[in-house]
Order: structure tokens, then C-alpha cells, then sequence
């Protein structure tokens, strides 16, 4: 909110509703030299322009016609809100977003310089409002854009953390967990607790968790992994780390990390090998007595 | 108000304890209470502790858990928690209670099977 609130005499909105049409015309072809734009059809660049400056021009109250963030200007708002978030997906950058609202300045002005001429005073006036409010307007299209983005990104990460989380029985009794990528707390947070909920389900008193995917270790990686570890020793089954790598395992014994008595192996196939053992079981070859 | 018990069940050489209720502090002081005296009336070579039931767990009785294994310990008997629930031991770990030096199982049968193997391996 300003500190005064001043009786502004809003005449570049009094230019907007009188020359409409030609300050509509100015601000497309002002757009379509950008560029980018163009990849819109124009039909619908000139129905946003146009609904755009219906808005501009509505605010009734004289009194917040400084202030985008008043109550008056939050049709504008949703507008721009919508336009940013569209064109974010539509793979418009940033600056061609903004664009939007501040290509409106040259043909504004342009018109407001003829308009008041011979009244200097009087001409900085108006474009000192007139910027005020378009800057407020274009900034609140960047935000918006980055809003759009983050929500790209967020809904990214959820669609990772569902597609990489798979536990999968190798035998009856033996769980494996494929762990692909970085871990970070939230990812193994699930990863845990899924691993723990499949323990209940299946019974299985083995869970190998092979890290080949996992690309470097280190210190919170590791404390992350004996969490998993002893949180399934105290639901009363074993756990046994495979696919580790040498560079791995360097970096584990640099760092001066503690695996305790946890049972890790270099393959997935030395920790099934182990697994079956534990479970009383072993693999013969069927070739001894074949004809 | 008087506190009320979990029974402790005798099979043998083992007792069975089977908590189906939400552990509050004062029934973890007076389970530990009854299980050391259990342990020590009569020979006791193991305790089976299911808490398949528990829900919810605070760092008190964690650490009751630990502290009753090593009485039992002392007094010539080994704990075995069965059972636990996947919150259960994600909590305990987040508190940094790892329960080491305590047994677990899935569930009784294999409890008792991991207890017979031990008792096998001594004698």
C-alpha cells in the first residue's frame, strides 16, 4: 500500500479506452517484431491483447490505479497469471513472457507524448504512472512464469521418486531393492518405508539393497543407508548391501565410514548367493546327470 | 488408579510377552517390573517381546525395550523383539535407538525358531 494515497487523474487509461483500437494494433505489431510471438497464431495474441487492455481500463477506483497488488487490478492479475503459466509450458524464456506487458510501453507513450505535448510537467506525469503500474505487471508475469516452472519441477521430482522406488522378490524370502540415482533424505525416506511395508507383506527375512545405480557416496548417503539398514534388522530381517563399486568403497574407507556389522558384497549375484545360504538353500547345476 | 498388566506367558524354558495395548510409561515400568521378577522365579532362557500390535512408540519406551533386553540379559535370559511395525522402527531408528544386542524376528514362529537355533548353539 502507498504511504499517501494521492487522487491521481488517470489519463494514459483515458487514452487506452478512446484510442483502443489503435493502441491495440501498435502493441501487436510492437509484439510481432520480438519475434517469438509469432508462433502464436495472431488471432489469439490479439483477443489476450485486447482482453488485456479491457482490464486495464476497468479498474473503476481512481485510487488504487498505482498499486497492482490492489483489489481492484486482481482480474489483471489472474489474467497475466494464466497468460505466464501458458506460455511457460508453451516453452516461451522468461524475458519473451514479460515482453507481453512491456511492449505496451512504446505505443503508449508514443501516444501519450502527442497527447500532451505542450505540458511537460503534465507528460512526465503520465508516464511515470504509466510505468509504475506496467513495471508492477511485468514483474508479477515473472513471477508467475517461475511459479509455472517450479511446478513443472516439483511434479518431476514426485514422478522420479514414484518410478524409482521398486522392490522386487528374487526368491521366496528374498526381497532386492534397485536403487538408481542420488540419495537424498526424502528419497530414502520412502525408499525405507516401502522396503519395510513389502517386508511385512511378503515375510521375507532377506532384503538386498544393491546401490550399482547409486553414483557417489558419502557421508549422508551412508548414514542414510545404515538407517535402512538397522530399521530392518529391528523389524527382524537381514540386510545385506550389494554393487558397490571399488570407487565406492574407497571413498567409503576415506571417509572413515563405519559399516558395522552390516553384511555388503561387490554384485547383486554374491548377495543372492548369500541370501539363499542364510535360507537354507543353494543352486546346483543340472547338467551332472543330463543324459 | 490401579495400573493395569500385561500378562507374561510361560512356555517352558521361554516367556511370552504379547503387548495389544498402547504402551504408556507407567505400564512399560510395571511390564519391566514383572518380567525381571518372571525371569528370575523360575529358569528363563528367553523372552519373547510381540509388540506386532504397538503403533506408536516414544524414545521412554524405546529405551525401556533396551533396558528390559539387558536385564534379561544379565539375569541369563535373551530378548527377542518380534513383530515390529515398519513406523515403529523407523521411529526408533530416527531417534537414534538401534536396539543393538537385541534380537528380532518377523513374527513368533520364527522367533521361537531363532531362540531353539541359539539354545541349540550353546549346550
Amino acid at each position: 500500500m502507498p504511504d499517501i494515497a494521492p487522487v491521481i487523474r488517470s489519463d494514459f487509461r483515458r487514452l487506452i479506452v478512446e484510442r483502443r483500437e489503435e493502441v491495440l494494433k501498435a502493441w501487436v505489431k510492437e509484439q510481432l517484431k520480438e519475434g517469438r510471438a509469432e508462433s502464436l497464431p495472431a488471432n489469439e495474441l490479439r483477443v489476450q491483447c485486447d482482453e488485456f487492455l479491457t482490464l486495464i481500463a476497468d479498474p473503476a477506483d481512481s485510487d488504487s490505479i498505482l498499486d497492482a497488488d490492489a483489489e481492484a487490478w486482481a482480474p489483471a492479475r489472474a489474467f497475466l497469471a494464466d497468460l505466464s503459466r501458458t506460455r511457460a509450458r508453451q516453452g516461451f524464456s522468461p524475458s519473451e513472457t514479460a515482453s507481453f506487458v512491456f511492449a505496451l510501453k512504446r505505443p503508449l507513450f508514443a501516444m501519450l507524448r502527442a497527447e500532451f505535448a505542450d505540458d511537460a510537467a503534465q507528460l512526465g506525469d503520465e508516464i511515470w504512472h504509466a510505468t509504475e503500474l506496467l513495471d508492477q505487471l511485468g514483474l508479477l508475469t515473472m513471477e508467475e512464469y517461475q511459479r509455472g516452472r517450479e511446478e513443472v519441477i516439483h511434479r518431476q521430482q514426485q514422478e522420479m521418486l514414484e518410478l524409482s522406488t521398486p522392490v522386487v522378490t528374487l526368491w521366496d524370502g528374498v526381497l532386492a531393492l534397485p536403487m538408481i540415482g542420488t540419495l537424498d533424505s526424502a528419497r530414502t525416506q520412502i525408499v525405507m518405508e516401502t522396503l519395510l511395508q513389502r517386508i511385512v507383506e511378503t515375510g521375507a527375512a532377506i532384503a538386498i539393497i544393491d546401490i550399482t545405480g547409486v553414483p557417489t557416496v558419502d557421508t549422508m548417503t551412508a548414514q542414510h543407508l545404515l538407517k535402512t539398514v538397522t530399521a530392518t534388522r529391528l523389524m527382524g530381517a537381514e540386510c545385506i548391501i550389494s554393487g558397490i563399486r571399488p570407487q565406492i568403497a574407497q571413498t567409503i574407507v576415506h571417509l572413515g565410514v563405519d559399516l558395522g556389522d552390516v553384511t555388503t558384497k561387490a554384485t547383486l549375484a554374491d548377495a543372492f548367493r548369500v541370501a539363499l545360504s542364510r535360507t537354507g538353500r543353494m543352486v546346483s547345476s543340472a547338467t551332472t546327470n543330463g543324459d | 488408579m490401579a495400573v493395569e498388566r500385561i500378562p507374561i506367558l510361560r512356555m517352558g524354558t521361554c516367556l511370552l510377552v504379547t503387548i495389544q495395548v498402547d504402551m504408556y510409561d507407567q505400564l512399560a515400568i510395571a511390564l519391566q517390573n514383572d518380567l525381571s521378577k518372571a525371569i528370575s522365579e523360575r529358569q528363563t532362557n528367553c523372552v519373547l517381546l510381540d509388540i506386532s500390535a504397538l503403533e506408536i512408540v516414544d524414545s521412554f519406551i524405546g529405551r525401556m525395550m533396551a533396558n528390559t533386553a539387558a536385564i534379561g540379559r544379565i539375569l541369563g535370559a535373551e530378548t527377542v523383539v518380534v513383530g515390529m511395525q515398519p513406523a515403529v522402527a523407523i521411529t526408533l531408528v530416527e531417534l537414534g535407538l538401534s536396539l543393538r544386542g537385541i534380537h528380532t524376528a518377523l513374527d513368533v514362529e520364527r522367533g521361537m525358531a531363532l531362540v531353539e537355533r541359539a539354545a541349540a548353539a550353546r549346550s
